[in-house]
């Protein structure tokens, strides 16, 4: 009895679990949403980069008077334009500064030398082609290790003598910073005492997250007014206003940073560019619109790459695959201007989740960040700071170690794992897992997809010496941290890692919130009104959720690193409970009853023991505009900050099968199965399409992208012709699962999932490729695992002899 | 990304083609899909004062059949390649070639004539031509001219024996003999790249033998090439594992690969064997 009225109420609420459909898609699949270079002002015109065909060059002249000529050319911006403003160098997230026009020298290939503003763009392009600059070739480095060679080529001048970075000591030209973290003589003992120890080699090659959507702005300055508008692809909009008032000396007050609809994000978006800078600088002097939109190719070749980094892992064991430390070396290669995202204090992010799903009892973590003369960045592409690269470590580690022992890779995890009963969890680098259960989560896996079954037939494919094609099985058992995070330890420019909700209820029910996050394809605007159904009883449907508008919304970190369920999340739950909690104020008063005599019961609250007697949240929200309680204020709104006490931890157990052909290197994924826990599950079908697009993502990385440079310092592949994005013609079937673990100190439980699938997928691509050799004696072959790349294996082993 | 200002010229009849390109010179380029042309453009390595767009001349287009002679208008499109009943029917190697070129969205676009004009040796359309023993029917200010694909037409990279103010109408195929196995056999790196390697055959059999076969390679020389000595090694012989084996080993002899992303050139002379012994074992296969 009463089940079946509640089975409705609660459908219609649409809350937390329900898999509704997204409200972003019906304006996207007709092509109706708002990118920024569908904003088009009165008087708008266009700028364009001129760029550096050298890598590391100084610029003896700069002549711009032909372009000048040119009808339609407005002005050409250089350093020296930039001067008298002190905008012609920019502070980086990094705690770095960066060129933002080429200030007598480049050090990267591509890099920005001067900015054409014309009335159109294509005038633009044409100018831009016009302004002659003359350049003087150095030599560059584009190897991070031999930069730190004592007579490598000087990547930046400008530092000549600063022995201090803002991570401490400086030992070389070319060295920015080394961060340790870690036991290092304990780790040292357990190693010197290990009756078993492995080491391996391993590139993460440089990589870009490559948007649908590239980078680019619209900035529109009034003379009169003093007001800057910013249009801009930003996935942390209140920080670029901080870092714009900081640069320009105009008060936030004055700024409005508009983060429209955005085409994809994955860590591109959230740094400050030189475009950005010139367009606003730009749009100041002249009191005109300006708009400046990336190509393709600027996109990848200068706008935050990701990776590139060289690691070194080591593991002591016993015999029996018990690991009793891991030891790290890592040379970051950071490019020419330090510019990664990372909160202020881990120049390496939290690379330090490294120990990954195992009880390691003695860790040492040592990353030496270097400059070269490539493309600044080192973003999170779709990951929280660094994490991919931690995951991929210790992923490639455990099989390494494994192959080492002739020990199954599925046995070493479960040997291993942190157990369920050892949550909250110290790690020896410094962080308390929050939840996990890992064992169960594997062994799902196992079952579904009979591992013995495809071990059984793997072997016999070995000992078929006919066979066209090899197997290979990757196993992977990863912990992502993410919901960075707690203010005391993390924070951007300052400005701790917090997030943040504001909602206001209407007169007739329905309401608007709006939160300091900004969703690129998250879907947001779906998710967090399920979580405020739930919380505070109003139907979803009348939920409008707002981001990306510093005028109206709350200030916030932004979204990358699967921080907003983790934290704005988080605020928009606590957001909604206090608006249920003075709604219960309100109805208490209305029912003529104390509020603690009423409970709340969906969408309405209830006297206790007298279920006839109700207000729902709509008849509340009703009363609140004309009939509250003495000494409450009127009106139905809150706000919520919430500064999260720790990260989240979510896992998962991913595992492939892959055919590989001996004798063309080409690679078949037959099967990957991946189940991700990401404690509760706000939406069941988001989060499939997230793990989806995740693993495509890591399927992209570990088979096909990649940046290489020639010893010259030319970026190569920066097209669509050569780096890959896979079609549906490409792309595997995925399996997906899960279990849930719900986070014990998040309001829902909730743990974001955006990223493990990225994080998760890659080191499960390499355990099954390198799987597939690995009875000839191979531990680990570096990304990317292109036909070409593998049939290299396969030819230094014979294998491709007829 | 945006190429310089350039005129557009959209005749609607051969002649006014033949006389715009003789009138405009070597600041005209042909526009013939596009998919190779308007990137160079872009990227402004091809910055050409005029574009004649070939697209609205109807009689460029169309497939049809003149006793043994597939005829085939230069403008069409790789989708009508690809959807013709008549190429199906008769000459299904095009077919199965058209569907591996680029993306759909591509094939709308792209037509078989610019394809072939282009000299790209990454284009597909050559070694096909080569394969197939087709004619190109070649029209210019003095007439028509007609030239064999497989009697240097394709000269080097981007270039062909087409004269400067001369333009493809028509591509002629001899239809292939009843019972023909075919395929054309091509490794990429993903959907709308070139290919690493490729390789078309055409096969006839009798009496278990080897009675005639042509074989063509794409992307592994500076031109597409006929592999001559692999042919003349099979005919007469069974079609077993050594005889393949020796014929893709003659057709790597003949590989000149130019190393990039794709791979080195050990790396690309070897798919062309493989890629070789994979078109012959299929047309193999379809020998009826």
């Amino acid at each position: 009895m009463g089940l079946e009225p509640n089975l409705e109420r609660l459908t219609q609420l649409e809350g937390i679990g329900c898999a509704r459909k997204r409200r972003e898609d019906p304006r996207f699949i007709q092509g109706r949403g708002t990118y920024v270079d569908d904003v088009k002002m009165p008087g708008m015109c266009f700028g364009a980069m001129v760029r550096s065909p050298y890598a590391s060059a100084r610029i003896r002249k700069i002549d711009a008077s032909r372009a000048l000529a040119l009808p339609g050319v407005i002005a050409v911006i250089t350093a020296e334009e930039l001067k008298p403003f002190k905008l012609h160098w920019m502070p980086t997230l990094a705690g770095d500064v960066q060129a933002v026009l080429a200030d007598g020298r480049v050090s990267f290939q591509n890099q920005e030398v001067a900015f054409v503003i014309a009335e159109n763009r294509y005038i633009a392009a044409d100018g831009a082609d016009l302004v002659e600059v003359e350049y003087e070739e150095l030599p560059a480095v584009v190897d991070p290790r031999k930069a730190l060679e004592p007579d490598a080529p000087v990547v930046r001048e400008d530092l000549a003598g600063k022995t201090d970075g803002a991570h401490g000591a400086r030992r070389h030209h070319n060295h920015i910073f080394t961060w340790e973290v870690g036991d290092k003589d304990k780790t040292a003992r357990a190693f010197e005492q290990a009756e078993v120890t492995v080491t391996q080699d391993m590139l993460y090659p440089r990589v870009h997250p490559c948007p649908l959507e590239t980078c680019g702005c619209v900035a529109s300055f009034d003379k009169v007014k003093g007001d800057l508008t910013v249009y801009i692809t930003s996935q942390a909009p209140h920080v670029v206003r901080t870092v714009v008032g900081l640069l320009s000396s105009v008060p936030e007050s004055k700024i409005r940073i508009i983060s429209p609809d955005i085409g994809g994000g994955f860590g591109n978006k959230v740094g400050v560019y030189p475009g950005y800078v010139c367009a606003i600088a730009s749009s100041i002097v002249l009191g005109r619109p300006v708009k400046w939109i990336e190509s393709r190719s600027e996109n990848l070749t200068t706008t935050a790459f990701a990776r590139d980094y060289w690691m070194t892992g080591e593991l002591a064991a016993t015999r029996d695959g018990v690991i009793k430390a891991l030891r790290v070396k890592v040379v970051a290669d950071h490019g020419a201007f330090d510019a990664c995202a990372d909160p202020s204090k881990w120049p390496a992010g939290m690379f330090h989740v490294c120990t990954g799903s195992y009880a390691i009892p003695n860790a040492f973590v040592s990353v030496d960040g270097v400059y070269t003369n490539k493309f600044p960045g080192g973003v999170a592409y779709r990951c929280s700071f660094r994490v991919t690269e931690a995951v991929y470590l210790i992923e490639r580690m455990i099989d390494v170690l494994a192959q080492k022992l002739g020990m199954d890779k599925a046995e070493i995890r479960l040997r291993n794992f942190i157990r369920k009963e050892q949550f909250p969890y110290q790690t020896p680098l410094g962080l308390e897992y929050d939840s996990g259960n890992y064992e169960t989560a594997l062994r799902k896996v196992m079952d579904a997809v009979d591992y013995a079954g495809l071990r059984a037939e793997q072997a016999a494919r070995r000992a078929d010496p006919g066979a066209e094609w090899l197997m290979g099985i990757g196993v992977t058992t990863f912990t992502e941290i993410v919901g960075a995070g707690p203010s005391k330890m993390c924070d951007i420019l300052g400005v701790g890692m917090f997030d943040s909700c504001e909602i206001r209820v209407h007169p007739d029910g329905s309401a608007i919130a709006r939160m300091g996050t900004i969703t690129q394809g998250q879907g947001h605007q779906t998710t967090y009104a399920q979580i405020i159904a739930s919380e505070a009883g109003i139907p979803a449907s009348v939920i409008q959720v707002e981001e990306g508008d510093t005028a109206t919304a709350p200030y916030g970190l932004g979204t990358y690193g699967s921080r907003s369920t983790p934290v704005g999340g988080a605020a928009t739950a606590r957001c909604a409970r206090k608006i249920r909690e003075k709604a219960r104020l309100i109805a208490a008063h209305l029912l003529e009853v104390s509020p603690d005599d009423l409970e709340f019961d969906l969408d309405r609250f209830v006297v206790k023991g007298a279920p006839g007697q109700a207000k729902t949240m709509k008849e509340i929200a009703w009363a609140a505009y004309n009939n509250v309680p003495s000494g409450l204020e009127m009106g139905l709104e809150a706000v919520d900050y919430y500064d999260p006490p720790n990260f989240t931890f979510p896992f998962g157990a991913y595992l492939c099968v892959l055919d590989i052909n001996r004798y063309t290197g080409e690679t078949k994924v037959r099967r990957f199965y991946a189940l991700d826990d990401c404690g509760t599950r706000i939406n069941p079908m988001i989060i499939e399409g997230q793990i989806h697009g995740g693993l495509t993502e890591g399927f992209a990385v570990a088979m096909g992208q990649q940046l290489p440079y020639d010893e010259q310092g030319n970026v190569l592949g920066g097209t669509l012709l050569d780096y890959f994005v896979p079609t549906a013609v490409e792309t595997p079937v995925w399996e997906t699962d899960y279990t849930v673990t719900p986070s014990p100190h998040h309001p829902i439980g909730a743990k974001g999932v955006a990223e493990s699938p990225h994080v998760g997928s890659i080191p499960c691509f390499s355990s099954a490729v390198t799987d597939a050799f690995a009875h000839l004696g191979v531990t680990h072959m570096d990304m990317p695992h292109n036909a070409y790349r593998i049939w290299r294996q396969s030819h230094a082993l014979g294998l491709d002899r007829r | 990304m945006i190429p310089r200002p350039f005129e557009y010229h959209a005749p609607t009849s051969l002649n006014d083609a033949v006389k715009l390109l003789g009138d405009l010179g070597a600041e005209a380029k042909l526009l013939a899909g596009g998919h190779s042309l308007l990137p160079m453009m872009k990227l402004r390595f091809a910055e050409p004062a005029h574009l004649i767009d070939l697209g609205r001349i109807d009689a460029l287009r169309g497939i049809g059949i003149d006793g043994q002679v597939i005829r085939i208008g230069a403008m069409t499109t790789e989708n009508e390649l690809v959807w013709s009943e008549l190429l199906q029917q008769h000459c299904p190697l095009l077919v199965e070639a058209a569907r591996l070129i680029s993306d759909p969205q591509v094939r709308y676009m792209g037509t078989i004539g610019g394809d072939i004009s282009h000299g790209d040796p990454g284009n597909d359309h050559p070694a096909l031509m080569i394969c197939l023993d087709a004619t190109f029917v070649l029209r210019g200010p003095q007439g028509e001219r007609t030239v064999k694909a497989v009697d240097g037409f394709f000269l080097g990279t981007y270039t062909t024996a087409l004269a400067p103010d001369e333009i493809l109408t028509e591509i002629r195929i001899p239809i292939p003999a009843e019972g023909s196995g075919w395929c054309y056999a091509k490794l990429k790196r993903k959907t709308g790249d070139f290919a690493t390697a490729a390789t078309a055959v055409l096969l006839r059999m009798k009496g278990g033998q080897v009675e005639d076969v042509s074989i063509a390679l794409t992307n592994v020389a500076d031109t597409a090439l006929k592999a001559r000595d692999a042919e003349g090694h099979l005919r007469g012989k069974r079609l077993d594992e050594a005889a393949i084996g020796e014929a893709a080993r003659l057709a790597m002899a003949i590989c000149q690969p130019a190393e990039d992303l794709r791979g080195n050139v050990e790396y690309k002379t070897a798919m062309a064997g493989e890629m070789t012994r994979r078109a012959l074992r299929t047309a193999a296969s379809r020998v009826h």
